[in-house]
């Protein structure tokens, strides 16, 4: 982890400060001839040396210093150079030229000498690197050197914050800072300097704040003397409850996770289940191809992401759209072609539904092969928004949810807003009668059809971002869609909505202590007791169509 | 042919006494061609074909117990691969018991999934596993306790229709999930395996196997009496009354959920002893057969054959069985492309099923004077009405 996060830094250091300007030739030579005493130094002169590199201005040194302090500076023999080696699988060390930074054959380990350090330079590095980057003029670079810091404080590190923090313009790495302060007064300083230290350090949320906490708790319980004390009995209470404080606050964004986390899957479910709702709900169609439909929605994703490779960043916004088409179209043909003969008679449908999924899951497989396909995410789905530094949201997760919530209301909208919308109600209320209204009502159920079908499809791009694609997507997704619709009351939108998120943050709040196969098990159980209870789910339908 | 329809001996017959005929031929038949013939003769009948047979009449017994329910009464089970499975492993449980010592680990007191986990001692619910009287006893009573209390459940709450299909499906689905557990004490993932004998008789015999099918006709046969005797019994007729205008048997006076859970209970125990006899014949059990694409396909057989004529239901299971092995055989890859198709077609030009034609060709022949003994197919116009409500 923590090696991650120092080469990310690093990363943007050197980043940056090629950015800057171009490294001075004299200095450059200085550099050099620094480098070339590296292999020849003994252990014990070691010291002055990595200071004198330290204090170079040329741009690669703080990488240089990385890899000298992760063990990974190499001296190749017999091309008589620097390099940094990293073994690969065939047992051999990737190398990379120190100063051409370019690539170089892989070579055995007997062609390389390490250069050697032992703990005292490497804390002696650590202490320059942190000072270098804390000093750096990106804010980013400093931030990710105080957090860093905030891990593992050094003595050096100390004393320059305590120097730069009266410079830093920037609130958040101040503020950072000074916590690494306060845990360094909590942990050295007197009493009282403690006490203010606790009071400040209240309601800091990192983890680091609390380790320092809890040590501090256990230190002064060893210690003897805590009856006689007054001082150390208001430490001991003040420290209690600093701790108290952020194991509150700790519970209370571990729910927020949970909740999180139960939305987005909730969100899933709501994806998949809506457009089961219009078919299953409106049209009394029971809809065992939908899974597939939605399948078909991520396949084509992934063609297009296959038709346009360049445009991965773009591939789920015209993938949108398309697989909303792609899975319509099928639809649209699925009622003309079968549907529509089956009027009335619901289980029949299933059972013909259902002989279509099969057929469309082995055409998949012929034109695609069995296996599963896989779906590249683009840049802006992946990483997360930090909140604080114990809860934070990981943006595909957040998309989903906003994601599903968008095609919940447009087709709320649709229904409730559109002409369309109308006569679909209509015909659902009341066949006959709209019927007689001149609402051509065979029309309207091969475009509901459509429609459900068409939202599958957009649901399976949203999949497609989640799982692997491939002929048995549908599968795994029908039972539960099927159940959302159920529980929340046939052909009712908001029904659906309040049932996928609850079945999904129900199944979240189990899972951390069931796991997640008997959570799914207490769910499937708990919502075949729901419908003993309410047969007709949370939202019964009213009117007419209804029983 | 007429001559033979109009004969009155002919006219008192019914299709029970058909399909026992049939059964009894077919068994007969393969017995003798089994033993009496060497291999290579052209009468022979392969311990292969063998043992497909008594498949295939496995999956008959379960097609009647879900066409119990479904043509009958109209409860479209989507769960019957649970009561199937739940037959079945109580029959896994003592096979794996006999096994003994001779397994893997050589434990003879513990199954080898059991030694594997480091469990030390057997879970309560194996405990007289070993018994056959046991056996027996937990094949029907596992399936029909289950279906008692689902369908008490269930049917007293007058779920019905689409919903109860969902809710079967769950049901089943639950269960595969918790079999699927190594927690639950029935082999995970991998389920009953590595079955050494039955009674004592070597499941690897020829001979075993061939017992093994002439009792699975013998069960077939005692399964269709029952149905039959269900069907054409006073019950039978609330049964059928129940699925065509539930409301209506309920306001003569009628309490439809007792007929109901009863009808499950029995197609359940049906289904229980079709996967406890399936079990020997296949020599494994696992919770795949709990998956509700299996259900799915049990109701398939239904519809294809007939729903509301028992015969029907072996037709459809024998046929889809026998099509879907050969098919998988010749052309894997066209094998759904087929069950998909046969599927829309038979729903959309044959809702009565192969029986249904069989029954139009028969009338044809010999237009009814009077009504048919058994009980008619159900009337598409019957059903409709039934049905569109829910």
């Amino acid at each position: 982890m923590l090696r991650i996060f120092s080469l990310l830094v690093f990363s943007c250091m050197s980043w940056f400060a090629l950015a800057e300007n171009a490294p001075a030739t004299e200095s450059n030579t200085q550099f050099e001839t620094l480098l070339a005493q590296l292999p020849s130094t003994k252990l014990s002169k070691m010291a002055p040396l990595v200071d004198k590199i330290a204090a170079q201005p040329s741009p690669q040194v703080p990488e240089l210093l990385q890899h000298l302090m992760e063990g990974e500076l190499y001296y190749l023999k017999a091309a008589n150079e620097l390099v940094y080696a990293q073994p690969n699988q065939q047992q051999t060390y990737d190398l990379t030229s120190v100063l051409k930074t370019e690539a170089l054959a892989p070579v055995s380990i007997y062609a390389l000498k390490k250069i050697r350090t032992n703990n005292r330079i490497r804390g002696q590095i650590r202490d320059l690197l942190a000072n270098m980057y804390l000093s750096n003029s990106s804010p980013a670079v400093r931030l990710q050197a105080i957090k860093q810091l905030l891990d593992n404080p050094s003595k050096t590190g100390i004393t320059s914050i305590t120097r730069l923090i009266k410079t830093e313009q920037e609130k958040e790495i101040r503020e950072l800072m000074s916590v690494v302060l306060l845990i360094e007064q909590l942990e050295k300083g007197q009493t009282a300097e403690k006490l203010a230290a606790i009071s400040q350090l209240e309601g800091r949320l990192e983890p680091t704040v609390k380790n320092a906490l809890v040590k501090e708790l256990k230190k002064l319980s060893a210690s003897q003397d805590l009856s006689i004390s007054q001082d150390k009995s208001e430490l001991h209470k003040a420290l209690t409850r600093a701790i108290g404080q952020m194991e509150q606050d700790g519970d209370f964004y571990q729910l927020l996770d949970y909740l999180f986390f139960g939305l987005s899957m909730g969100s899933v479910l709501l994806l998949a289940a809506i457009g089961l709702t219009i078919t299953f709900g409106v049209m009394g169609v029971i809809n065992m191809a939908h899974g597939e439909m939605m399948m078909l929605g991520a396949y084509t994703t992934y063609v297009i992401q296959q038709t346009f490779p360049n445009l991965i960043e773009y591939s789920l916004l015209m993938a949108v759209p398309a697989a909303f088409l792609v899975s319509g179209l099928v639809g649209v043909l699925i009622e003309r072609g079968v549907i529509r003969f089956l009027k009335g008679r619901p289980l029949e449908t299933l059972l013909a539904t259902f002989g279509i999924s099969l057929i469309l899951q082995q055409l998949v497989r012929t034109v695609f092969s069995p296996l599963n396909r896989q779906v590249e995410a683009p840049q802006w789905m992946s990483g997360s928004l930090e909140i604080n530094p114990i809860f934070s949201l990981t943006y595909n997760r957040l998309y989903i949810i906003i994601f599903a919530l968008m095609v919940f209301f447009s087709l709320l909208m649709i229904l409730k807003k559109s002409s369309l919308g109308l006569h679909v109600r209509a015909v659902s209320q009341n066949r006959d009668m709209a019927r007689a209204l001149s609402i051509k009502s065979s029309w309207v159920d091969a475009i509901t059809f459509g429609l459900g079908s068409g939202v599958a499809g957009i649901a399976g791009v949203a999949l497609s971002q989640l799982t692997n694609v491939g002929p048995n997507l549908g599968q795994d997704y029908i039972i539960d869609s099927f159940l959302v619709v159920v529980f929340g009351g046939v052909g009712s939108l908001w029904g659906t909505l309040v049932a996928a998120m609850t079945l999904g943050t129900f199944n979240k709040f189990l899972e951390p202590s069931m796991g997640p196969v008997l959570a799914n098990i207490i769910v499937l159980v708990g919502l075949v007791l729901f419908i003993q209870k309410r047969p007709k789910g949370l939202f019964p339908q009213k009117g007419r169509s209804a029983e | 042919m007429k001559n033979l329809l109009h004969s009155p001996g002919f006219k008192k017959l019914n299709s029970l006494h058909f399909v026992i005929a049939i059964l009894f031929i077919t068994t007969l038949y393969v017995t003798v061609c089994n033993l009496a013939f060497a291999p290579g003769s052209f009468f022979y009948v392969s311990n292969y074909t063998v043992s497909l047979l008594g498949k295939y009449l496995c999956y008959a017994l379960l097609a009647l117990a879900v066409d119990l329910v479904w043509g009958y009464c109209g409860i479209l089970s989507l769960g019957h691969g649970a009561f199937f499975a739940l037959g079945g492993y109580a029959m896994g449980m003592y096979l794996m018991r006999q096994i003994g010592d001779r397994g893997v680990y050589g434990n003879p007191d513990l199954p080898d999934f059991m030694v594997f986990l480091n469990w030390t001692e057997l879970p309560w619910y194996w405990a007289g596993s070993d018994n056959v009287l046991f056996m027996v006893l937990l094949v029907f009573a596992g399936p029909g306790l289950l279906a008692y209390i689902f369908g008490t459940m269930a049917f007293r709450s007058r779920v019905s229709g689409v919903y109860l299909s969902i809710i079967t499906q769950a049901m089943t689905y639950a269960l595969m999930l918790s079999f699927f557990r190594n927690e639950m004490g029935f082999g995970g993932n991998n389920g009953l395996t590595d079955f050494k004998e039955i009674f004592g008789f070597s499941l690897q015999s020829p001979d075993t196997k061939l017992a093994l099918f002439v009792a699975t006709a013998v069960a077939l046969a005692f399964g269709y009496a029952v149905s039959h005797f269900i069907v054409n019994s006073k019950m039978g007729r609330v049964v059928t009354a129940i699925r065509d205008a539930e409301d209506r048997v309920r306001f003569v006076g009628y309490k439809p959920q007792h007929y109901k859970v009863w009808i499950f209970v029995v197609s359940a125990m049906l289904a229980g002893l079709a996967g406890a006899l399936y079990v020997p014949q296949v020599g494994m059990i696992n919770p795949g057969e709990f998956s509700p694409l299996n259900s799915i396909e049990i109701v398939i057989w239904v519809a294809i054959g007939g729903r509301g004529t028992l015969y029907g239901a072996i037709i459809g299971a024998v046929v889809v069985s026998y099509a879907k092995t050969r098919f998988t055989a010749i052309m894997p890859e066209v094998w759904l492309f087929g069950l998909g198709g046969l599927f829309v077609l038979v729903t959309l030009l044959l809702p009565k099923g192969i029986a249904g034609l069989f029954a139009s060709v028969l009338n044809k022949l010999d237009p009814p004077t009077q009504p048919a003994n058994e009980p008619q197919a159900p009337s598409t116009t019957a059903t409709t009405a039934a049905e569109s409500k829910s």
